[in-house]
């Protein structure tokens, strides 16, 4: 399926969370991002020297990132700097486990402010 | 546990699609009647929103309930093209230790895309500023500090598509 950029909003929702799961259900792009939380905004040269693959191959690989809004590349002079994104996490996170923590969260949320008026 | 990155990151980027116009983003960032349903909850106050203009956010009832001061974060407009770009100054006074890393820089920039859907994208650059860096990030979440601008644009992002807010 090639891809169309006139999608509807819902197409791009759902298009959104298929991407970033797809993304991350790869052990190499997972070290890429893990790289970019360690240091953030950087090269492609900084980031390929750090994996066993050819320099095409990263490029594959953060493609696929950069389409899942997980990397956001910017220029800086000369240089294209990649960026970690933790946004689309935080909204999987917002959305999906949220959802099945809150009781206990809330729970916790409470013990902590009984703990903290008594204290 | 949380995990301090191992060299000074300087700059953070967030970007985000949200289903509303660049205008109704430009006002949730812009407007305090819209900043207090999303993020951390206080009202933001832009004397003028062009360059010199005076920026200050303020605490929310609730955390200042925690005792936190009235005061949350100050700054001064440097560009401002609406509702395209905001460039701002941008200061945490809410402890002694993150004022005292002083002024950063942050860029708010809105690019209307297809189908309704805007693109905000978020610059925040953060030299000489590792602990508000670390705090921005999330990584005092566990503590009570919060989500950083993660939470706050995930927040944003529900408000303004749902019109409900995820504050209580």
């Amino acid at each position: 399926m090639t891809c169309d950029l006139s999608v509807t909003y819902f197409n791009r929702v759902t298009d959104d969370d298929d991407r970033v799961f797809k993304a991350l259900a790869d052990p190499t792009r997972r070290f890429l991002l893990d790289r970019l939380f360690a240091r953030d905004g950087r090269t492609l040269t900084e980031l390929e020297s750090e994996l066993e693959m050819t320099r095409f191959g990263v490029m594959k690989h953060l493609r696929v990132l950069e389409e899942a809004g997980l990397v956001v590349a910017r220029r800086s002079g000369r240089e294209k700097l990649h960026f970690l994104n933790p946004v689309p996490i935080r909204l999987i996170h917002d959305r999906w486990i949220d959802k099945y923590t809150e009781r206990r969260v809330s729970a916790l949320a409470d013990l902590k402010s009984e703990l903290e008026g008594t204290a | 546990m949380t995990t301090m990155p191992d060299t000074a990151v300087t700059t953070q980027v967030y970007r985000v699609y949200i289903r509303a116009t660049p205008e109704a983003i430009w006002d949730a960032i812009t407007k305090p009647e819209w900043s207090r349903k999303y993020g951390y909850g206080g009202d933001v106050e832009y004397d003028d929103l062009r360059p010199g203009g005076a920026y200050h956010a303020y605490t929310s009832p609730e955390m200042r309930a925690h005792g936190a001061p009235d005061l949350a974060i100050d700054g001064e407009v440097i560009e401002s093209d609406p509702p395209r770009k905001l460039v701002q100054t941008w200061r945490m006074l809410m402890d002694e230790q993150l004022a005292s890393e002083g002024f950063t820089r942050l860029t708010y920039e809105i690019a209307e895309g297809e189908g309704g859907v805007t693109k905000l994208t978020l610059t925040h650059e953060l030299e000489g500023a590792p602990q508000l860096a670390h705090l921005l990030s999330g990584g005092l979440e566990d503590v009570g500090a919060g989500g950083g601008w993660s939470f706050v644009l995930s927040s944003l992002k529900s408000l303004l598509e749902t019109g409900e807010s995820m504050l209580h």
